[in-house]
């Protein structure tokens, strides 16, 4: 599997990244040598062997239904550009 | 998916008739303390993020931990729905850019949901019913609120909606009109709401629909279909569907094809818009999410929520059928909510179920839509109005009276049989003072006793005018009894 330079420009933008012209080219180089990489791994034979999903056998932690956290808001927006009233701003975004 | 195809359903063209094929994504929210994730309140409103933990803030480091009653309710929900449940399930992440959305990711299901096939029981208007396919419900992270009529040149995002759990339930394209689909999302409500799982609460959110409607010529395979975004009511849904019906046969009759593509309801302007910025959007990247392990349980766990399930509607309702001998459409509007089931099985308890369910259908629900009144406001309770329908049984009052105490009950309260007593509503039985007021409208009006004897339906105006001297007392049985005797009527 490889891509090409069009799946390159698609990905950045999915991913939000900008990306020049210039970067295209060797970045294509990069993630084909990745891909190259993880194509190694799929010789290995896997037949009987589980997915892993995690490194120690264990079940998923839960939380009891408990409201325990909230009434900070002021936290929550200490690192945001633009706030009023503990609102986010952002450029406005509409239909 | 291929069912014969009923004539009523289809929707004429200009040119030919067509049948319009819909399915839908409902989106329920888990009636549940904290969010799917976190320990923030899932309580409507607020103010601006203070139901908000850095990790529906996304914050760095931060870790989700699941809320274990969350997937107990989407447990119940999938039994609820008669689906398969799946003991093992998988978070995955959907990733898109929106300003509501912190992670950049909403924490999804994708390929392996916690709940597999199942099927709702649908009754139509017109008495009949339908089955409709669910292909599957996942639990999802709700985003946060934008709102964008606060500044002409800034959207103000609050976050205390994020994170909420989600039921995405899809069904299969099953639906044939815009009445089924609404017949479809009323029973769904209905469902969730017997079991606790989903207030639904349209007008907060607690519900919305996707609904992905095609149209073809019958017998022709399924169209391209477009799918309407955030449907938030009932109402709306009916109206999108035909909306977008029309819009779709309007082009295939010029002779244009159908793009499929994501449209937005405008029900002020009774229109569907096309919304462009959502298309390269459904590139979601679905991956495992890896601060997740899989969500695994055992049967004995499912068999646990299954024993605590509540009778559901479709089994209440046979049972008010057979135990009761309502009809169906009684019993069905009947347990079209729980409260109202409860209410009318405490004025029937003990008494003849059919005189309990018309007072409960007719005068108490005709009551209470008149003002706009739920039934777990009602003025009349269900002892009050079983101590009515008890003094029309034991013949202290007439059916005519029993409206009126209904009436007096219902705007000043007090106990029925003590209104009675102390108005002197009772009936008069006393054949004595009944048979006075029947000899002095017999004396007063010869010709009409004399056109009696020819026309026997003139008995009704004599039954009335008995009535009307006694106040509306008289036990009618003994009015119509004496009447026929001294005019001579069979």
């Amino acid at each position: 599997m490889s891509v090409d330079e069009k799946t390159v420009r698609r990905i950045a933008h999915l991913a939000r990244i900008a990306v020049t012209d210039d970067e295209v080219g060797p970045l294509q180089g990069e993630l084909n040598a990745i891909l190259a990489f993880v194509e190694q791994l799929g010789t290995v034979d896997v037949t009987g062997v589980e997915p892993m999903t995690s490194v120690t056998p264990m079940a998923m932690k839960k939380r009891e239904d408990v409201v325990t956290e909230g009434g900070r808001a002021a936290d929550v927006v200490a690192n945001a550009p633009e706030t009023e009233d503990n609102y986010f701003l952002v450029p406005k975004v509409v239909e | 998916m291929n069912a014969p195809v009923d004539p009523k359903k289809l929707i004429k063209g200009g040119l030919h008739d067509w049948e319009v094929i819909v399915g839908m994504e409902i989106h329920a929210q888990v009636s549940s303390r904290a969010k799917l994730f976190s320990g923030a309140s899932t309580e409507f409103g607020g103010e601006p993020n203070d139901h908000v933990s850095l990790v529906d803030a996304a914050m760095p480091g931060m870790l989700p931990v699941i809320n274990a009653e969350c997937v107990a309710q989407a447990v119940r929900t999938g039994l609820g729905l008669k689906a398969k449940i799946n003991l093992r399930s998988v978070f995955d992440r959907k990733n898109y850019f929106y300003p509501d959305l912190p992670q950049g990711y909403q924490i999804s299901q994708y390929k392996d949901p916690i709940v597999g096939e199942g099927e709702v029981l649908v009754d139509l208007p017109d008495g009949a019913s339908i089955t409709v396919g669910i292909e599957r419900l996942h639990l999802e992270q709700d985003a946060g609120k934008s709102l964008h009529d606060q500044d002409p040149t800034r959207s103000f995002v609050d976050l205390n909606r994020s994170g909420v759990a989600l039921m995405e339930i899809v069904s299969r394209p099953d639906l044939r009109s815009s009445e089924e689909a609404k017949a479809y999302v009323t029973k769904l409500r209905t469902i969730l709401r017997y079991l606790g799982t989903c207030d639904g609460d349209m007008e907060k959110g607690s519900l919305r629909a996707d609904v992905n409607v095609s149209v073809r010529r019958p017998g022709e395979p399924l169209g391209t279909r477009c799918e309407i975004k955030n449907v938030n009511s009932i109402r709306f849904i009916g109206q999108a569907i035909e909306t977008e019906a029309r819009r779709q046969i309007a082009i295939l009759e010029d002779g244009g094809k159908i793009d499929q593509e994501t449209r937005l309801f405008d029900p002020t302007k009774g229109e569907t818009r096309s919304m462009r910025s959502k298309e390269e959007a459904h590139d979601y990247r679905y991956f495992p999410d890896p601060d997740l392990l899989p969500l695994e349980f055992d049967q004995a766990y499912v068999d646990a929520l299954a024993e605590g399930l509540p009778e559901l509607p479709d089994a209440k309702k046979a049972r008010f059928v057979s135990a009761f001998g309502l009809s169906p459409y009684d019993a069905g509007v009947l347990v079209a909510e729980r409260a109202s089931a409860d209410y009318y099985e405490a004025v029937a308890k003990g008494r003849d179920g059919k005189a309990a369910a018309n007072w409960v259908i007719n005068e108490l629900f005709g009551r209470l839509n008149k003002e706009g009144l739920s039934i777990e406001s009602t003025p009349v309770s269900a002892d009050q109005l079983g101590a009515i329908i008890d003094l029309i049984g034991e013949g202290v009052i007439s059916g005519k009276i029993a409206k009126d105490l209904f009436e007096i009950v219902w705007t000043e309260g007090g106990d029925p049989r003590a209104i009675v007593e102390s108005r002197g509503m009772k009936q008069v039985t006393d054949t004595g003072a009944i048979e006075a007021a029947v000899d002095q409208i017999i004396a007063a009006n010869p010709d009409k006793v004399a056109q009696a004897k020819e026309k026997p339906t003139l008995l009704g105006w004599f039954v009335g005018q008995t009535m009307k001297a006694t106040g509306g007392k008289a036990n009618p049985a003994a009015v119509n009894a004496l009447l026929k005797a001294k005019l001579g009527i069979d």
